[in-house]
């Protein structure tokens, strides 16, 4: 049970980085001085300065203070997803501005809109050059649920203290299977990851075997 | 009378204080080849490029028939896709398939089906000699052929003029050949060209007009016979027994 709550969170936490990091990301490169200075850096120093545990108390408790009563599982959501976007925008600023400006000029001069050349010219080489940083970025998010503890989703780990209260058992015994729970996750996630780098590479462009040479 | 396709009147355009273009005016006419010529950063480049307005010009206005495409309101988008360009660096999408690469403007900028997009893409590649490689991704294919595909993703847009930003430079000498013979062919066929090049060889048997610049401005225009046998300056005499030279010496 508590397994499935745990993906659940890593997935929501995940889903909801990528959709709000790609615009970040886009709007920092190619967005004028306000949306980048008043919108995108703000949000992005936020969540990449305040520790992650802090986050889920400010959201869950500071929406109680303001009379908003959120669940756990949305305050959670909403600090563990915006700290996410913020981190999964700086991999694909840092992917979006590896590729040659050539290629948006490209584009525009065979009548792309900006948004066009984004969504169908630097977006799709820019995701297929983010995989490994962003396979990064998952291992990570799926660890971080373990703090949603704090707030009192039963996730993996609040259903290992659960057992090991129950049981009165071997408390050391439960959080080894925790932690192999969350190897087996992390390990499967990254491996999916490799498949689909693998599967979407561009011939010619490719992240190349490092072949050292004595 | 011919139909003038481009006009460009009193052009401007600074980088920070330098000015790189300074006043430049010509005019193209229907199914003409212009070749542009003249020493390296006197803005032959430059000038391409604010034709088509990937730079916009500071001052200046420039025609597309008779739609002045330099003022601020108009779909500049729909413009650049009458007006091919063919880059030095060839710009090939990398993602993307050399029929990909052709058909994804016809489909994305002119919302076209995917079997006509397809038909005409592959007729396109065809005509430039690469019926074989529609599949190949840019990186499976030579310099010379991608420069190829990038001139089929202009011509697949059905341009009313096409603009090339020295498409050889960046080619090893035995590429040069396939990319000059395709662009030699474009015009015989009657397609609106102008032509940034350091091939002497191609202005001298292609080219309606040359344009000689120097240091931002025109400095001299006229058909070739002209231009190579009688220059009226001396910069242009100049740069042309430089060139001569040089050709000279490839030569022996």
């Amino acid at each position: 049970m508590g397994t499935l709550v745990t993906i659940e969170l890593a997935l929501a936490f995940l889903g909801l980085g990528f959709v709000v990091g790609i615009p970040l990301a886009v709007g920092e490169v190619y967005g004028n001085k306000f949306v980048k200075n008043l919108a995108v850096l703000p949000i992005v120093e936020f969540f990449r300065s305040i520790p992650a545990l802090v986050l889920l108390f400010l959201f869950y408790f500071g929406a109680s203070s303001l009379n908003l009563s959120l669940s756990p599982f949305i305050a959670a959501l909403l600090a563990m997803g915006f700290r996410s976007a913020a981190y999964q925008s700086q991999i694909f600023r840092g992917a979006i501005k590896s590729i040659d400006v050539g290629q948006m000029q490209a584009a525009r001069s065979i009548g792309m809109s900006k948004f066009k050349a984004i969504r169908y010219i630097i977006l799709p080489q820019a995701l297929r050059i983010s995989i490994p940083s962003w396979s990064n970025e998952y291992s990570s998010v799926l660890k971080d649920t373990s703090l949603v503890y704090a707030l009192g989703v039963t996730e993996l780990m609040r259903q290992g203290r659960y057992i090991v209260a129950r049981t009165f058992g071997n408390a050391i015994l439960v959080y080894v299977v925790c932690a192999l729970i969350y190897f087996v996750i992390v390990h499967f996630g990254v491996k999916l990851l490799d498949f689909l780098e693998e599967k979407y590479k561009i011939p010619g462009y490719e992240i190349k075997k490092v072949t050292t040479r004595a | 009378m011919t139909q003038t396709i481009l006009k460009v009147e009193n052009l401007h355009k600074s980088y920070g204080k330098t000015e790189v273009i300074k006043g430049v005016s010509f005019e193209i006419k229907k199914s003409e080849t212009k070749v542009i010529v003249g020493p390296s950063g006197t803005g032959k480049s430059t000038l391409l490029r604010c034709i088509n307005q990937l730079d916009p010009p500071d001052k200046g206005r420039v025609w597309l028939e008779d739609v002045e495409i330099s003022k601020s309101h108009i779909d500049i988008n729909q413009i650049r896709a009458s007006i091919g360009f063919v880059f030095q660096s060839f710009n090939l999408f990398t993602h993307l398939t050399a029929l990909d690469n052709v058909r994804i403007g016809l489909m994305r900028v002119k919302g076209m089906k995917e079997e006509e997009a397809t038909k005409i893409s592959i007729e396109e590649l065809k005509r430039v000699g690469l019926g074989d490689k529609i599949h190949n991704y840019p990186a499976q294919l030579s310099g010379g052929q991608q420069q190829r595909v990038s001139i089929a993703r202009a011509l697949a847009m059905s341009p009313k003029l096409i603009l090339f930003d020295e498409p050889t430079s960046a080619l090893d000498p035995e590429l040069i050949g396939e990319v000059l013979e395709v662009m030699i062919n474009l015009a015989k066929e009657g397609t609106t060209m102008i032509v940034v090049t350091h091939e002497m060889g191609f202005a001298r048997s292609v080219a309606n007009d040359i344009i000689f610049m120097d240091d931002g401005i025109i400095l001299e225009e006229g058909p070739p016979g002209e231009i190579f046998k009688n220059p009226k300056h001396k910069r242009t005499a100049k740069f042309f027994s430089k060139i001569t030279q040089l050709e000279g010496e490839k030569a022996k």
